[in-house]
């Protein structure tokens, strides 16, 4: 699939930079001209993915996370958010609705909001090395859009 | 503040504003079960007509209201709910632990 456009930014597991997460892919996909419940569903699912990296990937230091987003032929927006942190030993039993590591300030249910709020989602990732997360949505061309 | 506080006898209405994601969620957690634990509200009202943002850590922090609310004997109701955080409500099937209204 040809890409359109691309754009990366690497920040600091911070919470602070959750919100820089979201504004940056927001911000990205306007080029989409987007509705704003699909930027609402963007952000969300981006602000998941980010903060796994921010809570799981690195415990108990910082480290780095690189978001790259992509404008992919036929109105496709990808986010790949990618950690080098600890990893996940079972993808699909993480994927579970309710499965958690985390303490009682988690649900278990953010690879679910994912799955729902986007079109794909892909999870790689290996003990020790890391993990990346991969989605994409397709945004509805608007009629009487100029693209 | 990301909560405002009303209370007429054994009903407490509390508002809660801006965005609810992990960054934010201790500090307006912390707050609630303060409020709560201070007041022992039978009915709790959360108002979320000026969330901006939620996301899963939303969802915890309704949760946790719920369990102290139930340790209270009381009762919890959400209103006044945004669209953005009803799809994320919805998508992870709060409405069937807690009155969405
Ligand atoms: N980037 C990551 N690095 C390491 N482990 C991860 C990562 N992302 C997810 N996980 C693991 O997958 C589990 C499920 O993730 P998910 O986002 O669905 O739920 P959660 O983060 O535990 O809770 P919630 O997202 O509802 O706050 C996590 O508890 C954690 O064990
Ligand atoms: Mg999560």
């Amino acid at each position: 699939m040809n890409i359109i456009d691309q754009a990366t930014v690497a920040f600091s597991s911070r919470s602070a930079n959750e919100g820089f997460a979201r504004a940056a892919a927001a911000c990205f996909a306007a080029q989409l001209d987007p509705t704003l419940d699909e930027v609402a569903d963007i952000k969300t699912a981006v602000s998941e993915a980010v903060t796994n990296a921010i809570v799981h990937a690195y415990p108990n230091q910082l480290g780095r996370i690189t978001m790259r987003l992509r404008l992919l032929e036929g109105n496709i927006l990808e986010v790949q958010i990618k950690d080098t942190g600890v990893g996940i030993p079972d993808v699909a039993q993480a994927r579970v609705p309710l499965f958690t590591t985390g303490n009682e300030e988690r649900s278990g249910m953010g690879f679910t909001i994912m799955e729902s709020f986007m079109d794909k989602l892909t999870v790689r990732s290996r003990v020790g090395q890391g993990t990346t997360v991969t989605m994409r949505r397709r945004i509805a061309r608007r009629a009487g859009a100029a693209r | 503040m990301p909560i405002h506080v009303e209370q007429t006898a054994g009903q407490v209405s509390i508002q809660l504003s801006g965005e609810i994601d992990h960054h934010g969620a201790r500090s307006m957690m912390g707050q609630l079960e303060d409020a709560i634990a201070a007041r022992m509200p039978t009915q709790l009202t959360l108002d979320l007509s000026g969330v901006t943002f939620m996301d899963s850590s939303g969802i915890a922090v309704l949760l946790r209201t719920l369990r102290q609310m139930e340790q209270l004997g009381g009762t919890l109701r959400v209103v006044r709910i945004p669209p953005q955080s009803r799809r994320v409500l919805d998508a992870a099937g709060v409405g069937r632990l807690v009155t969405l209204e």
